[in-house]
């Protein structure tokens, strides 16, 4: 019998030079909870959560790293950066503000639906953020 | 509806993919984290946006196709990335409202 090892973990460095690349480490995420079996619903949940960090991390903090740990019960996604940190969290919290640059915006980024996206979307949120050092959001969506 | 006939009807160009697949629902918007949560699976999504992430939107989303108003082209790279995932890209000379209106009128028919 195959035993299947108790956590699937996942690691990803998140570029942060370049756009065009941004939301590669969700579209393999997503691949592979599809692999996996799980949900749609799951699925979704996860991939926009984890879309919305890895563009948060390319905008506002030059990359960062996203590690993806897939439990029985949970799914846990920690998304670590060394950018600015979030000097106002219950600002940033807010649906529609956003400080992207307007070439940013042009993009299509920069609705202020990054953040209020990624606590709709999972069961759990942590921002841990110092200005200055950078910030690391835990997410979980639960199975 | 099936994408094709949705091709054959309003004369849409297909960049890239195949228009096989049915679509259930349609959403416009070019706000990327709108897109993301406003598309859901087998929608047509109409956008004038051209860069690489709205390849990454349509694949996380599931989108059945996404269709291009106004002419816009993508860039070289987004359409790379639509061939290499598989989403469908279509094209139309008519802007996003005009394109709702048809597509309107063609699913009440339908």
């Amino acid at each position: 019998m195959i035993e299947m090892p108790d956590t699937l973990k996942f690691h990803f460095d998140v570029d942060g030079s370049d756009f065009s690349s941004a939301g590669e480490a969700s579209v393999v995420v997503k691949k592979k909870l599809r692999q996996l079996g799980y949900p749609a619903d799951i699925i979704r949940k996860v991939s926009i959560a984890m879309y919305e960090g890895e563009i948060n991390m390319v905008i506002h903090a030059n990359g960062g790293t996203a590690e993806v740990e897939i439990h029985e019960n949970e799914i846990v996604i920690i998304l670590s950066d060394h950018g600015p940190g979030i000097p106002d969290v219950n600002l940033a919290m807010q649906e529609g503000y956003s400080t992207a640059r307007e070439n940013i915006r042009v993009l299509g980024f920069g609705a202020g639906m990054g953040l209020p996206n990624m606590k709709k979307y999972t069961d759990y949120m942590k921002i841990d953020t110092k200005v200055g050092e950078g910030t690391t959001i835990t997410m979980k969506v639960y199975l | 509806m099936k994408l094709e006939s949705l091709c054959n009807s309003l004369s849409l160009k297909v960049i890239t993919g195949d228009t096989e697949r049915e679509f259930s629902g349609v959403y416009v918007g070019d706000f990327l984290s709108r897109a993301m949560t406003c598309v859901k699976q087998d929608y047509l999504w109409i956008t004038i946006m051209t860069n690489s992430n709205v390849i990454a939107v349509a694949s996380l989303t599931d989108a059945a196709a996404v269709l291009l108003a106004e002419d816009v082209v993508l860039l070289p790279d987004a359409l790379e990335a639509a061939r290499e995932n598989g989403i469908t890209i279509l094209s139309s000379s008519l802007d996003a409202y005009r394109l709702c209106l048809h597509i309107g009128k063609l699913l009440e028919e339908s």
